[in-house]
């Protein structure tokens, strides 16, 4: 008898052991996961892509386009949000992230990432052409894989490297229009390559007790903020350079060659701003005000090229 | 006569109902607009749908 209750008792343990962990993640946990932000300056890059591209392509399979290459982006932020649940636990920028506050476990996260990712290339593939699909598919997988598994929390090269993945969006993009490579999206490549990492050194440089609890090697963390200061002040240099040079090479015209001319001297001046204040309070401002001035520079550069292709379809004779 | 010990199965609460709803809705507005997005790509490409180089 008193075994018979005990065998009642372990079974009565496990039931409340083994039930299900039943979700209460609202849908607007699931949109967190996507990462709206950065999803947004994915669709405008991608955009522009689209718009540089040469050739007639129906707005039907651009906008089937433009949501394929978001999805991926958001698949991306899924998987990187899942992978870094414990990072984001102790960070307070990312600590209100569905995963760190329980809402999502890293298992849905996972299982919502994947298949999304499984989607959006399929869907790319299929209904644009499989180029593009590819080209989304090895853009995830760089993020995820090479980036958020592998360089994130082992060089201070992370965001040097990780970048290529931020910078691949239009390049599908056009892929998906022209079905081949082109010098054009090579040079948007290039901008963004090299414009990530002044934006995410600036980031790091206030946020760099964060990382340092974290245990991310950021460059803050393990070169110091002066050789932080330096490269930032060397990778603009190296931006302004880059982002002018398709206008004397002439793949983009002088509208853009200005406007990137303005737009590289600010960076510039905001980056030699950052070198030369050390003092904290100072150093923090400077390094804000780059931070704020670098989200702008890549959105006006970009909105430039857009706009003159838009002029040029629908009033030729103005631009 | 039933067994006071009989397991209830599992009973959500208002707010596990209210979130699984909405995560229910949104699924089916993602599949719709799947369906429509291969619909609107069909009629795009006419016959051209069926050439499928790479």
């Amino acid at each position: 008898m008193k075994q018979a209750s005990l065998i009642l008792s372990v079974v009565d343990h496990n039931a409340i052991e083994l039930s299900p962990r039943i979700s209460e993640a609202e849908v607007s946990d699931y949109i967190a996961l996507l990462k709206p932000r950065v999803m947004s300056l994915v669709i405008f890059t991608a955009f522009v892509g689209l718009l540089i591209a040469p050739g007639h392509f129906h707005p039907v399979l651009a906008f089937t386009s433009l949501l394929c290459i978001a999805a991926g982006a958001g698949a991306s932020g899924a998987l990187n949000m899942a992978l870094e649940g414990d990072i984001d636990a102790i960070m307070s920028r990312t600590a209100n992230r569905p995963i760190p506050r329980g809402r999502i476990t890293p298992a849905e996260a996972t299982a919502f990432g994947v298949t999304l990712a499984f989607f959006s290339v399929l869907t790319l593939g299929i209904l644009v052409n499989w180029y593009a699909g590819a080209l989304l598919a090895f853009t995830i997988f760089f993020y995820v894989v090479v980036y958020t598994m592998w360089l994130k929390r082992w060089t201070a090269q992370n965001i040097v490297i990780g970048g290529a993945a931020g910078a691949l969006p239009p390049v599908v993009a056009w892929v998906a229009a022209t079905g081949s490579l082109g010098v054009e999206p090579v040079l948007l490549f290039l901008i963004i390559f090299f414009w990530t990492p002044p934006h995410f050194w600036a980031l790091a440089l206030f946020r760099s007790d964060d990382y340092a609890r974290a245990g991310v090697p950021m460059l803050p963390v393990v070169a110091g903020p002066d050789a932080t200061r330096l490269q930032i002040l060397l990778y603009t240099i190296v931006l302004v350079a880059v982002a002018i040079a398709p206008w004397p090479l002439g793949y983009f015209d002088a509208v853009y060659g200005v406007t990137s001319l303005v737009l590289g001297a600010g960076m510039l001046v905001f980056a030699v701003n950052v070198y030369r204040r050390r003092a904290r309070a100072e150093s923090l401002r400077a390094t804000r005000k780059l931070f704020a001035f670098s989200i702008l520079y890549l959105f006006a550069l970009f909105a430039t090229l857009g706009l003159e292709v838009l002029v040029h379809t629908i009033a030729p004779s103005v631009w | 006569m039933s067994d006071p010990r009989q397991p209830e199965g599992i009973v959500l609460t208002e707010a596990q109902k209210k979130s699984r709803r909405q995560r229910s809705i949104a699924t089916a507005l993602v599949l719709g607009v799947l369906v429509l997005l291969f619909f609107a790509v069909t009629i795009v490409k006419g016959p051209a749908v069926l050439n499928r180089p790479l």
